[in-house]
């Protein structure tokens, strides 16, 4: 079983047509737990780590969006250039694992295992990213919506890697927050990302239902409810939380209970709507 | 593109031939049970305890979720490699004096995880430092005989103490 070495995005896609059977690697702090654990047992691996292009990000200032490499690590969004383009984006980053598992772990990993938990993804539900993807027949460009279609489903076609995400530069309120039983190293028990797009309100919801979940009732109420989302009283944050937490579909398994991450989403949401900061 | 069935990883800047591995196997599986270097402790596999934390190509990753036969191109530093003459680092030094070394199974992770962040930050606040050593779990001592030990280095670094 070897290890199949990329240099380039076309090396990896060149290796993927010869290989389709291949598990792509990335930082590995989900595929190895796996393989450590016999959950997993690949007969052969392409590694992405050794590609420059994928650890690139840049800002198209023209389209006030940012695009991110799939294997920018965690550790280089949490401070820097990107966490003052997309904060909540940064927010999410600091709160992944621990300084070992950010400086290995990357967006590209988070999206190919597509948890529910998967820190970043609420916040590309939030800010409708879009995900690229390459393969020999060319690149797609998929919207965050309709890549994750199920807990650790997404619509990547086995021949296709990510690439980047594309993000886009509000300059408005957002922000990430979660809860989970400690500080440090911690898989969220419910998350919720806040941001303002068009001035548009729009919040999304992370391990309270199968796939990242859209709170469209609450998003509708906050747009009705105020004619200035720089500023949203204490009284229509607590409603627009009580009605995100009628929209999650939370499950109880042994994090929590689905009463109480219901109850996280209404305090997370109303907290963010009131605090979010600006890009 | 490159294979590796037989590979070579370099390991404190010497080249190590691995022959006849699983190619699933974890770089601390590797280190510690075909290259005699057994600094880098396992416990948990899975990323959650840092005792395992090792430098590849600069960054302190642990390094049982690094798949050795992936890390062909890589420099990796370990706990072994700190001082070459094989003597004490000034980290090493401050956790025997400060007693942060209690069963000791935690150490070799957070002496590695202490020289990153001071090779990045010579003088880090107490949430600083909480932060850097947050991946790194520590069952006997409750950290703050880890914490004194940080102080000390920084101290000693700028010269207030010797
Ligand atoms: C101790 C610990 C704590 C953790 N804490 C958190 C946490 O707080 N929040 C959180 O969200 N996650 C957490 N995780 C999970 C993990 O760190 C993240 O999901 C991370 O983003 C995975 O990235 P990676 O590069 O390491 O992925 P890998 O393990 O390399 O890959 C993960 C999956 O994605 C696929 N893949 C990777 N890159 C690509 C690509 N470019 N194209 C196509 N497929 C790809 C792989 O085939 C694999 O199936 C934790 C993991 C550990 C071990
Ligand atoms: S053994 Fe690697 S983090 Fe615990
Ligand atoms: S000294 Fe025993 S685990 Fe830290």
């Amino acid at each position: 079983m070897p290890v199949l070495i990329a240099h380039t995005i076309s090396e990896a896609t060149e290796i993927l047509a010869e290989n389709p059977d291949a598990t792509i690697l990335n930082g590995g702090t989900d595929l190895m737990v796996e393989v450590n654990f016999n959950h997993r047992h690949p007969s052969s691996v392409l590694l992405l780590r050794n590609v420059p292009q994928l650890r690139e990000w840049s800002i198209d200032s023209s389209q006030q969006t940012i695009t991110i490499g799939a294997g920018v690590p965690y550790a280089a969004m949490e401070t820097g250039a990107i966490a003052a383009a997309v904060p909540a984006l940064a927010q999410a980053a600091r709160t992944v694992g621990s300084p070992q598992i950010r400086a290995a772990g990357t967006m590209g990993g988070n999206l190919g295992t597509c948890s529910p938990a998967g820190d970043t993804l609420p916040v590309l539900s939030a800010l409708e990213a879009t995900i690229h993807l390459s393969s020999q027949d060319g690149e797609r460009i998929v919207p965050f919506g309709e890549f994750m279609v199920g807990p650790k489903k997404n619509s990547r076609l086995q021949h296709e890697i990510i690439t980047a995400v594309t993000l886009p530069i509000t300059g408005r309120r957002q922000g990430y927050s979660k809860v989970g039983v400690r500080n440090a190293m911690v898989i969220s028990v419910a998350s919720a990302c806040f941001a303002v797009v068009d001035d548009t309100p729009r919040l999304a919801m992370g391990s309270v239902g199968p796939t990242i979940l859209r709170a469209v009732k609450a998003e509708k109420f906050l747009t009705e409810a105020t004619t200035n989302l720089n500023i949203i009283s204490d009284e229509i944050a607590r409603e627009f939380g009580q009605i995100a937490s009628t929209e999650a579909r939370p499950i109880d398994d042994h994090r929590s209970t689905a009463q109480y991450r219901a109850h996280a989403i209404k305090v997370l949401a109303s907290r963010l709507a009131v605090r979010g900061t600006a890009s | 593109m490159s294979t590796n069935e037989f590979y070579s990883l370099k390991v404190n800047g010497v080249d190590h031939h691995v022959s006849d591995a699983w190619i699933g196997e974890s770089l601390l599986y590797v280190l510690r049970e075909r290259l005699g270097l057994p600094g880098s402790k396992g416990a948990c596999e899975q990323g959650e305890c840092g005792s395992c934390t090792v430098f590849i190509d600069g960054a302190a990753v642990c390094s049982c979720l690094v798949m050795a036969a992936s890390a062909v191109e890589s420099e990796i530093a370990t706990v072994e490699g700190l001082n070459a003459d094989g003597t004490l680092t000034d980290v090493q030094e401050a956790f025997v004096t400060e007693g942060a070394v209690q069963c000791g199974f935690c150490t070799p992770g957070l002496v590695m995880a202490v020289h990153h962040l001071l090779d990045e930050n010579d003088s880090p606040s107490e949430l600083e430092v909480k932060e850097a050593l947050s991946g790194n779990i520590c069952r006997c001592t409750g950290y703050g005989r880890i914490f004194a030990a940080v102080d000390k280095v920084v101290a000693v670094r700028k010269g207030a103490l010797s």
